[in-house]
């Protein structure tokens, strides 16, 4: 099968929803002329004109609150936030407005909308621009969060994205755009909220997303010299969350290990390991263990930037810990 | 451009029009007089923002915009809502908390919305509706219709970041919204001139080369007119239009502040100018209709009012078991408090 970059992946799942439904159109800072800072949507000002690819000034509520509107009336727009640290000047549009609307209005109206966006450690982009916010949205009602790890996901599930009658965060990582994966030719979907499995193994799981599920899958290889086989699950989505998979992958293994990219503290694994104590501890031969980041902003300086977020010998630790 | 003096052009209007335009104004004061006796009686509780004195913006403008356009509402809200056509009957469900309401007893006062008849939403966060306005109207551009937006805000919003960045994208787009800043004067117990170093609020349109008009928020038909060209300038591709209505909020911030920050004078002096009682004394000046006409107009409105609350009695509440199910598939989690 032909490989392509995640940043590709994700530049032809506009393409195609947008020639498919004139109601789709996307506006952001950057993203017109200059086909956005990862070059996500490149081309798109040539193919589909001004009227539906528009640059927007540095205005982030003017963005979030315009998507709603735009839904709201029921067009499908996609908003981009350029980095997620900056979601924080559009919160209230983005957790009083998009999220509320259609419960608070009593199923009066939908809001349609995808706010893309990016997060994540990258090289030395120190406290403003490294951050996993995930938990933010994560924790709220009203919003689907849908956090791709490969070029194959990122495509399915922006597609589907694009479609759902929900507003929908849609949290890309920087580190991941120039990575390439194996993306069929052609149209295909992926279900929000239906995980997967990243590798299969019998003796313990690990429960990563984003950018972690290589970090995870890299560990894996290592510890299945020393005969662990490891079980990795991609949630793919935080909400909704693929309850099921988390259930049946611990039952099989007995043994859990979340790697979160994001600050320990009050994170999608402190949920997950909550979930699985209060429904399948019977089923647990060891306690959960977490491999996540420090408590702590994100440094500038690389090398201390780098011990701030879970390393592969980090969760190769915390698989030892949970296996012994 | 800002405008400052209107040329009253008032009698080329139908009858019709204009015994619409006293229904409405009065239908909201009854509506919202009525409820705040209900609110004391304890059938309507959270937060109640009265609209009374402004009558004349929501319904002026409302009257110069076609069905299917849109509008765009704020927590001080019932006004707007009645003037774009809401049924008092679903309106005052809602208050009541009831199944029957506008957002099913979800949203209440602050949140009441409804999306086919164009009323996109009353908004509890002070300019919170400015963004979404102006993605309405950039959603009606991308559909190629030409429908326009009316975004009503207060004072109390302009200082607030929403006010740029929504001005400012409405401008560079030329986006069919028409800003009405309702200047009241008080944001909660602030007044804006603590709040602001202008007196004339519409002056900073001039920053958004935007056209800027100041109207008399207190007279129905001067709200009508400076509407009516505002909707023309964004159906002909012209953009957006600042219009600062200069009014009185005649209560305190809601129904249980007794303002008691205020001047007994100047409540006195925009009394005085109160838009029901003088469009009534106008319609009788200028022979455009006998006292028995606005008495039966009266009388009907004393009917629905008192329909609309009979309604709300005897509508039922929302029932618990369907609600949770129906958050369940909605929210996708397990709705029980212990697992």
């Amino acid at each position: 099968m032909r490989e392509i970059q995640y940043r590709e992946a994700l530049n032809e799942a506009l393409h195609e929803e947008m020639r498919r439904d004139p109601l789709v159109f996307c506006f952001g800072e950057g993203i017109a002329k200059r086909g956005g800072s990862f070059q996500v949507t490149k081309g798109l000002l040539d193919e589909f004109g001004s009227q539906r690819v528009l640059d927007t000034p540095i205005s982030e509520i003017a963005i979030a609150g315009g998507c709603v509107g735009a839904a709201i009336v029921g067009t499908r727009p996609v908003g981009e936030i350029l980095f997620i640290d900056f979601i924080t000047l559009c919160m209230d549009m983005v957790v009083n407005q998009a999220a509320k609307y259609n419960f608070m209005t009593g199923g009066n109206g939908k809001v349609p909308m995808v706010l893309r966006t990016q997060g994540g450690c990258g090289n030395g982009l120190a406290a403003q621009h490294s951050q996993s916010l995930e938990a933010w949205f994560f924790h709220l009602p009203g919003l689907k969060v849908v956090m791709p790890s490969t070029p194959y996901d990122a495509k399915g599930l922006l597609k589907s994205a694009i479609r759902d009658d929900e507003p929908v965060i849609f949290i890309e990582h920087k580190r991941l755009y120039f990575r390439k994966g194996e993306v069929p030719e052609g149209e295909y979907l992926i279900t929000i909220g239906k995980g997967d499995i990243k590798r299969e193994g019998k003796d313990v799981t690990i429960f990563a997303y984003s950018l972690m599920v290589s970090v995870a899958l890299e560990a894996s290889e290592e510890l299945a010299k020393e005969g662990i086989e490891v079980e990795v699950i991609d949630p793919r989505s935080l909400v909704p969350m693929d309850y099921d998979l988390i259930l049946k992958s611990v039952k099989k293994t007995g043994r859990l290990v979340i790697v979160q990219e994001a600050c320990r503290r009050g994170g999608i694994g402190s949920e997950i390991a909550a979930f699985v104590n209060e429904n399948a501890f019977d089923y647990l031969n060891a306690p959960i263990v977490r491999a996540a980041g420090l408590n702590i902003p994100i440094p500038y300086n690389l090398t201390l930037g780098k011990a701030c977020i879970p390393q592969s010998k980090d969760v190769i630790e915390a698989v030892r810990k949970a296996c012994s | 451009m800002i405008v400052e003096k209107i040329e009253k052009e008032k009698t080329n209007l139908s009858k019709e029009l204009l015994l619409e335009m006293y229904r409405k104004m009065k239908s909201i004061r009854r509506f919202e007089e009525e409820s705040i006796r209900l609110y004391r009686e304890a059938h309507i509780y959270g937060y109640f923002h009265p609209y009374i004195g402004e009558e004349a913006i929501a319904v002026g403008s409302c009257a110069a915009i076609r069905k299917d356009d849109y509008i765009i509402s704020t927590h001080r809200g019932h006004g707007h809502c009645i003037a774009k056509g809401a049924s008092l009957r679903r309106m005052m469900a809602e208050l009541f908390g009831k199944e029957t309401g506008y957002c099913r007893g979800r949203g209440g006062s602050m949140h009441i919305t409804n999306v086919e008849e164009g009323n996109l939403g009353a908004n509890g966060i002070v300019g919170g509706g400015m963004p979404i306005a102006v993605g309405a109207a950039l959603g009606n551009k991308v559909k190629k219709n030409d429908k326009v937006v009316i975004c009503y805000f207060s004072d109390g919003a302009v200082n607030n970041g929403v006010f740029n960045e929504s001005l400012n994208l409405a401008a560079i787009w030329k986006l069919p919204v028409i800003f009405i800043l309702e200047n009241n004067q008080w944001a909660v117990s602030t007044p804006v001139s603590h709040s602001c170093a202008i007196k004339d609020i519409v002056k900073r349109a001039e920053g958004y080369s935007m056209p800027g008009i100041i109207a008399d928020g207190n007279d129905v038909l001067e709200i009508f007119n400076v509407t009516k060209q505002a909707v023309e300038r964004c159906r002909n591709g012209q953009g957006p239009t600042l219009i600062e209505a200069k009014t009185y909020r005649r209560t305190g911030h809601h129904c249980n502040d007794p303002a008691e920050y205020y001047d007994p004078e100047v409540v006195k002096f925009w009394e005085a100018k109160d838009p029901i009682d003088n469009f009534r004394k106008y319609l009788f000046d200028n022979l455009l209709c006998n006292e028995h006409q606005l008495n039966e107009i009266d009388q009907q409105i004393e009917d629905d009012v008192k329909d609309a609350t009979e309604f709300a009695l005897n509508s039922p509440e929302p029932e618990l078991g369907g609600f949770l199910k129906e958050m369940e598939e909605i929210f996708y989690e397990t709705m029980k408090i212990v697992l």
